[in-house]
């Protein structure tokens, strides 16, 4: 260990962590570790511990899916939607990737002193408008106000009921050797917005956030492909690439992303570029990944096509039995690379 | 997209790699110097689908890997200041100092920006007049004339609470440092396109006749990288040793002299520490002492602020191409992107984070 002549800065013996860090918020493996050495050991039970986007629980004549999200976004609004429409679709969403219909919200709202009455409204507005397309009912909420300066205008938290339709139960585990690859639209949409007021960059093209209710493609899937869907899942905060490798991770086996074939829009792509950034890290907020046996495939390809939020859909990618946990994409000139998930928050590069 | 995807097409690079494997009559060694050549190289699998004709060495063209562990613990120092708020860009927060990084310093409540330009980081002292703020001036000569721009223009609107902490090194001197290491393997280098858009590459003409080694300035897209490749191993079999200039869209043989003169108007040379390979005799580039109220290390007397380097990190063996990053017996192990010991480890750049990310299941596959 080093010494220092002057001042030491930091009395932390190297790589360990006394505090929360924005990393610990990304997704990736810090997000990963904060669960499993803070969380999992003291709240750690059977339903806890399937980490799916929700949960199934048992209740008197049989079972319903919960599923909670809590909402930080700065900017509170963003080119393509608000906080509002992320806190209803974000919340149906982990209910619809765990095959359920969702049909109860519960909404929570952290108010910083001085949010103007319009802006909130306006998020208001645009929550009830996506509970109502969604067909939810905010049944029960709360708030509270704190002092300017401890929140970031808004915080929203939505707790989510949904019901299960007999024995369409796509999870975490279910990916199998051989199962194509799906995802239902292009990537990136939603992190490059955001990141582009956040940072005041101006593109050719704006990029609007692709926030959007995914539950009437999974309806779509249930009802016309079934229990040929093994996983679903909502690729949001870390992107593809984290959904990918925790799906490979609890599945036991091993994912190939053929290049070229992931869709990412021109703009997306050129932000990214521009940033140092990899579009397959960047977050979604109405993106499904969906594992399906290969023979099923072209058919659940078809029913994401004929939604709106799908027409985009592309298969990109396969399960493998080899590599275990690991994602493997194989580039245009025959190589190959690991897509492994990110330690923190992707950084910028340097030039 | 216009501009880059006419350099990415598969069908081209695949038909370089064929022209390349046929035209090598036996393995040359070669070293890309820029970071950023090495994550398109290791991205793209181009050292995997070449090496019948080629190894390429990962050189130590990544700033932020270079970098001084001395300097990140000045940053470190400044960056817990109160009255400081400290900007830099992205990939350097997580390069480890001898005790943290700048995340785990952001995280007990110092003020840590990441900026895209230095001149953002000087509108932020224009807007913060009561506040220290210093801007981590790292990098190679591609991002000196921004730096230099950024205290220049300080200089002359007298934003007196502005100040950069610099590391700047500079190519020619990091080659022949590995040119003259007696056990170097390097037969010959692609030389850094953005950098030498900035300098030209009238530099590199005396090594490549003194050293016998050709240079190819090349750009960072995949057909850049195999043609600049093909251009290097086309001379060895021919036994030349030239400069030549692939990345012909960007860079002229005198460089880009505006830029230049802004630089040495701001920077003169100094001798300069590498992180991993110590101090390489006027390699680096620090403010002129007329500059000097905007020098961080002097308004906060940061001389005094030592470090050493953890012995377990062979960072300097890698980036002067002694070491594969796998071969490091704290690779994957020890030394983790996550828990990095060195900063080729951090960096995306980085050849350890690299490798670690984009080579892993490369050598699973092979069984070593």
């Amino acid at each position: 260990m080093a010494s220092l002549a002057s001042g030491p800065v930091c009395p932390l013996p190297r790589g360990e962590h006394d505090r929360v860090q924005l990393g610990h918020g990304s997704g990736g493996k810090m997000s990963a570790q904060l669960l499993r050495e803070h969380f999992l050991p003291r709240f750690g039970n059977a339903h806890l511990d399937r980490l799916g986007d929700g949960a199934v629980v048992p209740v008197e004549g049989g079972e319903i899916v919960l599923s909670t999200d809590t909402f930080v976004v700065s900017p509170l609004e963003f080119p393509g939607g608000n906080i509002g429409h992320l806190a209803v679709h974000g919340t149906v969403n982990d209910l619809a990737m765990m095959g359920a219909t969702p049909r109860y919200l519960s909404a929570g709202f952290v108010l910083e002193e001085g949010l103007p009455f319009d802006v909130m409204d306006r998020i208001l507005d645009a929550m009830a408008a996506a509970a109502t397309a969604a067909g939810v009912v905010v049944v029960t909420g709360d708030t509270k106000v704190v002092d300017r300066g401890k929140a970031d205008g808004m915080f929203v938290n939505t707790t989510g009921v949904g019901i299960l339709h007999g024995g369409f139960r796509p999870g975490p585990t279910g990916a199998r050797p051989g199962d194509a690859v799906l995802v239902s639209g292009p990537l990136g949409r939603h992190g490059m917005a955001v990141m582009a007021v956040r940072e005041g960059f101006s593109f050719e093209s704006e990029i609007l956030s692709d926030t959007a209710n995914l539950a009437p493609l999974v309806d779509g899937l249930r009802t016309r492909v079934g229990a040929a869907v093994h996983v679903l899942r909502d690729a949001t905060r870390g992107g593809l690439a984290s959904a990918l490798n925790e799906i490979a991770g609890a599945g036991g086996v091993g994912v190939e992303l053929d290049d070229g074939v992931v869709p990412v829009p021109g703009p997306v792509q050129a932000a990214c570029e521009m940033l140092g950034l990899d579009p397959l890290y960047v977050a979604n907020e109405g993106v499904l990944v969906a594992f399906v046996e290969a023979g099923a495939a072209p058919r659940a390809l078809e029913v994401l096509r004929g939604f709106p939020e799908g027409a985009g859909a592309a298969v990109v990618g396969r399960v493998v039995a080899e590599h275990e946990g690991m994602v493997v994409l194989r580039t245009g000139l025959g190589g190959t690379r690991v897509v492994d998930m990110l330690p923190g928050d992707q950084l910028p590069r340097i030039c | 997209m216009k501009y880059l995807t006419e350099y990415r097409d598969p069908a081209l690079a695949r038909s370089l790699v064929e022209r390349i494997l046929r035209v090598a009559t036996h393995r040359w060694t070669l070293m890309e110097v820029c970071g950023g050549q090495t994550h398109t190289i290791v991205k793209q699998g181009i050292d995997e689908v070449l090496a019948d004709a080629v190894e390429m060495i990962h050189g130590p063209g990544c700033p932020v890997c270079v970098t001084p562990l001395e300097q990140i613990d000045r940053a470190l120092h400044l960056a817990a200041r109160p009255d400081v708020i400290f900007t830099s860009f992205g990939d350097m927060l997580r390069v480890p100092g001898s005790r943290c990084d700048l995340f785990q310093i952001k995280a007990r409540g110092g003020n840590v920006r990441v900026v895209y330009s230095p001149l953002d980081a000087l509108e932020l002292a224009r807007g913060n007049p009561d506040k220290e703020v210093v801007f981590f001036a790292v990098g190679f000569e591609t991002t000196a004339p921004a730096n230099a721009m950024a205290v220049w223009r300080a200089k002359q609107e007298g934003v007196s609470n502005f100040s950069v902490l610099v590391s700047h090194v500079t190519v020619p001197p990091a080659m022949v440092a590995i040119l003259e290491s007696p056990d170097t393997r390097v037969q010959g280098f692609l030389a850094a396109g953005h950098v030498c858009t900035v300098m030209g590459w009238e530099e590199y003409e005396p090594l490549a006749g003194r050293y016998q080694v050709p240079i190819v300035v090349t750009g960072f897209e995949p057909l850049d990288i195999l043609e600049g490749i093909w251009m290097a191993v086309r001379q060895l079999e021919e036994g030349r040793h030239e400069v030549e200039n692939q990345y012909v869209r960007s860079v002229r043989r005198e460089g880009n002299r505006p830029a230049q003169e802004l630089v040495s108007r701001v920077f003169q040379v100094v001798d300069r520490g590498w992180r991993g390979i110590g101090v390489i005799p006027a390699s680096g580039l620090g403010l002129r002492p007329e500059l000097a109220a905007f020098d961080a290390e002097r308004k906060f007397a940061l001389q005094s602020i030592r470090a050493e380097e953890p012995a377990a990190c062979r960072a300097g063996d890698v980036l002067r191409g002694r070491m594969k990053p796998f071969e490091c017996p704290a690779f994957g192990t020890e030394c983790t992107p996550a828990y990095p010991l060195g900063a080729p480890m951090v960096s995306s750049e980085g050849a350890c984070a690299a490798y670690y990310n984009f080579g892993r299941f490369r050598r699973s596959a092979a069984g070593d």
